[in-house]
């Protein structure tokens, strides 16, 4: 005789339901425990629910709150680094990391698995470049990553990442050579190309543990993602009288401060990059924003903090229920 | 690079490799030439493909297309070229399918170049990539023997190349009509077939635009006065 195959059901505790009874009594509930379901990945429960991946975009939600604003010349990533230990070295412990010259990444979740993501990352820059002697375009970047997040969730011999990782991007607008190459073209410039079309630009993306990744305007994950997106909605991000990236530093700095606000409890340390086109501040170069514009947009964030503060109290007064 | 014991020191002390073919190895003893002009680029060559002294093929194709608007013309070893040019077109067209769009001719120029850089010491190959793309237009890649690669605004290559040095110098012009270009690149290749023993047989262009591939033939019965099509 065979041994008799162990499907999913027979695995779990407590009695055996028929299978029509089973389906109704998940559907109904539909609790966030896996009973059962959640001891590996791979193994789908049986209302389609991959409970790992679930768990890890818990870790996410515990993590310090990340943002990026892409506005229309460049990218702004931020993050709230909630200070764990007195003896940390200020400034120190980055959060935010480049990965090709043109490329930065930030992350919510579990720091070491944000670092892997990171190494990767540079791995892939590294060998688009190799293979096409041209830069990886964002959205190229967001796509294997992505992809590289879902094989995580596939095996029995990983974990899903517990990170969502925000990607942020400059493609040049200018026309780039190919790594390496001499000479000149007809001084004229090529002929035939169709000059009203633009390339390039700021792109911005947001990858989840699932592999999961869409591109944003504007893009929150982490603790205070709730309040920092309500934020980001305000902002006028996709039409044509969109934020400049001074004024987006600005903003991303007043949504940390204003995410950080439910659980002011804890200290954190704002750490904050952008990304400008050759034309721009950073010169198509991710970079960390310079000393004196965090601090004034730091100054400027706890200013409106303040006064939405004393704005509250004055409405209290005269607070009536209307419809 | 193994440089043998074979071929000659000529007079200026420049090793020529005579045996760099195999013998009895199907070269393509050629005039092939490209040229960015005002709409894109036009890629032409002669025909003739020999085994020494033996023409092996007088109608032969020198210019294959990698990608719709991005082409290249072969001279060096036909083995060799062919072989190259099906690597390059099979990637290209992985990564239209990956991407979502087409490759751009520096992209197909990369390929070709780490081909033919990382493989320098088994290949003779002698390529010219010519594409146009709506973000970069009509371009010109010059690939020599030994896996360079130049951005040119015209090039010119194979052995009847040579005859031709002075003719292309005096008459190319920057941003030309496309019938001025076509004319271009037939006069300078019926020179380089006039010239050269291993040059000869038909005249074919591909021209590359906005418009996709235009292909033109002429023939030596009509002087290469008319196109046939």
């Amino acid at each position: 005789m065979f041994p008799e195959l162990s499907p999913g059901p027979q695995l779990l505790p407590g009695p055996r339901r028929s299978p029509k009874a089973d389906t109704g009594a998940l559907a109904t509930h539909q609790t966030s425990i896996g009973t059962g379901y959640d001891l590996a990945n791979s193994i789908f429960s049986p209302d389609g629910r991959n409970f790992q991946v679930e768990y890890a975009v818990k870790a996410v939600e515990n993590g310090g709150t990340s943002i990026g604003i892409r506005c229309k010349d460049g990218v702004v990533l931020a993050v709230e680094k909630v200070i764990t230990s007195k003896l940390l070295k200020q400034s120190a412990n980055k959060r935010i990391a480049t990965v090709d010259r043109h490329l930065g990444v930030v992350y919510s979740g579990m720091v070491p698995d944000g670092r892997h993501f990171v190494d990767r990352s540079r791995d892939e820059a590294r060998a688009w470049r190799d293979t096409f002697k041209t830069p990886i375009p964002t959205a190229d970047l967001a796509s294997r990553m992505g992809g590289y997040m879902q094989a995580y969730t596939l095996y029995q011999s990983v974990r899903p990442f517990g990170i969502t990782a925000i990607v942020g991007g400059f493609d040049s607008e200018l026309e780039a050579p190919v790594d390496g190459e001499v000479g000149n073209g007809p001084s004229v410039g090529a002929g035939g190309k169709n000059p009203d079309k633009k390339y390039g630009g700021p792109f911005l993306y947001m990858i989840e543990p699932s592999g999961l990744y869409w591109g944003y305007y504007g893009a929150a994950t982490g603790k205070g993602r709730q309040a920092a997106k309500a934020e980001l909605e305000k902002l006028d991000l996709a039409g044509t009288g969109a934020l400049t990236l001074e004024e987006a530093v600005k903003e991303a700095a007043r949504i940390i401060y204003v995410a950080h606000d439910d659980s002011k409890d804890k200290e954190f340390e704002l750490e904050m990059s952008w990304i400008s086109g050759a034309g721009g501040p950073t010169k198509g170069k991710h970079q960390e924003v310079p000393k004196a514009l965090r601090e004034e947009a730091e100054r400027l964030a706890k200013k409106s903090l303040q006064d939405d503060d004393d704005e509250d109290e004055e409405k209290k007064e005269d607070d009536k229920m209307e419809e | 690079m193994e440089f043998g014991t074979s071929g000659s020191l000529s007079e200026d002390g420049i090793h020529i490799d005579m045996d760099r073919l195999k013998k009895g190895e199907v070269n393509l003893g050629t005039s092939i030439m490209a040229v960015a002009f005002k709409d894109g680029v036009i890629l032409g060559a002669d025909s003739r493909t020999t085994t020494g002294a033996y023409i092996a093929n007088r109608v032969t194709d020198k210019l294959t297309r990698v990608h719709d608007t991005i082409w290249c013309c072969r001279s060096g070893s036909a083995a060799d070229t062919q072989a190259v040019a099906d690597i390059v077109q099979y990637q290209l067209g992985l990564f239209a399918m990956m991407n979502g769009k087409p490759p751009t001719t520096q992209t197909a120029a990369a390929i070709f170049q780490e081909i033919c850089y990382s493989n320098k010491d088994r290949l003779s190959a002698g390529l010219i990539i010519a594409g146009w793309d709506e973000r970069h237009g009509g371009q010109v890649y010059a690939i020599p023997l030994g896996g360079s690669l130049h951005k040119q605004p015209y090039s010119i290559g194979g052995s009847g190349s040579t005859y031709i040095y002075g003719f292309c110098d005096s008459n190319w012009k920057e941003n030309m009509e496309e019938a001025e270009a076509v004319d271009f690149v037939k006069e300078a290749l019926k020179e380089a077939i006039k010239w050269d023993g291993s040059s000869g047989g038909v005249i074919r262009m591909v021209v590359l635009t906005a418009k996709g591939a235009d292909r033109h033939l002429y023939l030596p019965d009509t002087d290469y006065k008319v196109r046939h099509t």
